[in-house]
């Protein structure tokens, strides 16, 4: 990345990794749960994310210097509520379609706490583009968990990928269905997501062992 | 922080000064777009109807609505009559699907007399009639338009929903489930009203038994189901004793 430095860069690779806002920091697992039954609703949620966290990020460093700190969490919050819900208007004024789709996502995303979490941990205390960075970074972090969650409750759960029937028909018995296979509906359920992110820290912890915490 | 930014003083000006700024902001775009939001919907109900009595542009798996761009064309050309029906008395009002099912029923609530939009359409020399529902699914709203032929067994269906979760409850506006409907009978033999149920374990996920009142539910949706049965029972209902002066006419 020739455009950043190095630093800067590491705001971007870092959340993907060792310092993943869901498996590390644990944040904005309540979304992970509710709206990963299917890849498309993940990938929806991520883009969304992406957008407000980059902008949100922007704007509260911009006025770092002016919040008052004793409001300022609500201050965070009617900052991305207002950019939810301006975005939200123009898609109903002019993209009806897509803001049906995304009118769901609205109130999750006001309230995923990745977006507060990284006001109050980081644009409040740097520069406009950092932030920026910081934002987009975690958002693409965020987004690889949703989307890793996504496909493995869909494909198991469904027995599809985007709505696509890749493991054959259950109902008239073709692709694996024909042998006894079986979609394990329980997937589709929100405590298999938390078990999902369960083994994707684990997986990450068992592969980097300074992540794990001594006691 | 500046020293500046912690006073009380400081914090109450700049509190108000942000409410202030944003409600602003956010009362002129919401009123700079209404037009442009009310025209959406409006288009969007003449699609619903449509889509309901099966005028749409679906593809082997999804559901599609005709172009908003004709959509008005088309709603002109297909529907042919829309009906008001307030107690006994049925009216024709051009305007009929505009009317706003939510408020209707509150007011039904409250004792007043409810007016039932119904829509006749024909198509490819066949009548529809097609009615709209609303209820309660799991966490906001659901909604959809039901079309019937005159002994009520359904023609096609379209459900919407305000919030329900996606991949689960949400699922109630995809094919798998709408298609289901179509050709499910609502009375009975001796003509009484006995809804569709949207049922668990009915042994009939393939659909086939059309007499049987039930479609198949959705797995991990079981409460927005059931408000889709729910307004399926109670909203069709009130339309029984209609389609009871279709058959003595």
């Amino acid at each position: 990345m020739g455009l950043l430095s190095k630093k800067d860069a590491k705001l971007i690779t870092d959340p993907f990794a060792d310092n993943n806002p869901i498996t590390i920091q644990v944040l904005g697992i309540c979304s992970a749960l509710a709206i990963t039954a299917e890849l498309k609703a993940s990938i929806v949620m991520s883009i969304s994310v992406l957008f407000v966290l980059g902008l949100g990020n922007v704007v509260i460093s911009l006025m770092r210097n002016i919040i008052p700190s004793k409001i300022r969490i609500i201050v965070q919050l009617i900052v991305v509520a207002t950019l939810v819900i301006i975005v939200d208007l123009v898609l109903k004024a002019f993209a009806y379609e897509l803001s049906k789709t995304l009118s769901v996502f609205v109130g999750l995303i006001i309230t995923n706490c990745i977006i507060m979490g990284r006001f109050e941990a980081f644009a409040l205390g740097n520069g406009p583009w950092r932030s920026f960075l910081d934002g987009v970074g975690n958002a693409l972090g965020y987004a690889a968990i949703l989307i890793i969650v996504g496909f493995f409750r869909e494909l198991l759960g469904s027995g599809t990928l985007l709505g696509f029937k890749v493991l054959g028909d259950p109902i008239e018995k073709t692709g694996v269905y024909a042998i006894g296979y079986e979609n394990n509906g329980f997937m589709l359920l929100s405590p298999m997501a938390l078990i999902v992110v369960g083994i994707i820290i684990w997986v990450q912890r068992s592969r980097n062992k300074a992540l794990i915490e001594e006691h | 922080m500046s020293k500046r930014t912690d006073s009380n003083l400081y914090t109450v000006l700049f509190a108000v000064g942000m409410v202030l700024v944003v409600g602003a902001l956010l009362a002129f775009l919401a009123s700079f777009l209404a037009p442009n939001i009310d025209e959406n919907k409006r288009i969007e109900k003449q699609q619903n109807i449509l889509y309901a009595m099966g005028v749409n542009e679906n593809d082997e798996s999804s559901a599609i609505f005709v172009s908003t761009a004709v959509a008005e064309q088309e709603f002109q050309k297909y529907i042919k009559k829309q009906l008001v029906i307030e107690g006994g008395k049925v009216t024709e009002d051009e305007k009929a699907y505009l009317i706003d099912v939510k408020k209707e029923k509150s007011k039904a609530k409250n004792g007043g007399v409810r007016r039932l939009p119904l829509f006749v359409g024909e198509k490819d020399g066949k009548t529809f009639y097609v009615a709209p529902i609303r209820g309660k699914g799991l966490w906001d709203a659901i909604w959809g338009y039901v079309a019937m032929d005159e002994n009520m067994v359904v023609q096609g269906a379209y459900f919407d929903h305000k919030g329900e979760t996606p991949g689960l409850g949400a699922n109630i506006k995809q094919r798998f489930f709408m298609d289901d409907f179509t050709g499910e009978h609502l009375l009975d033999d001796t003509g009484n009203f006995k809804g569709i149920r949207v049922a668990k374990g009915n042994n009939d996920p393939k659909n086939e038994e059309k007499t049987d009142y039930e479609v198949d539910a959705i797995a991990g949706a079981t409460i927005t189901g059931d408000g889709v049965s729910a307004m399926i029972k109670s909203d069709l209902k009130l339309y029984v004793p209609y389609f009871k002066t279709l058959k003595t006419n």
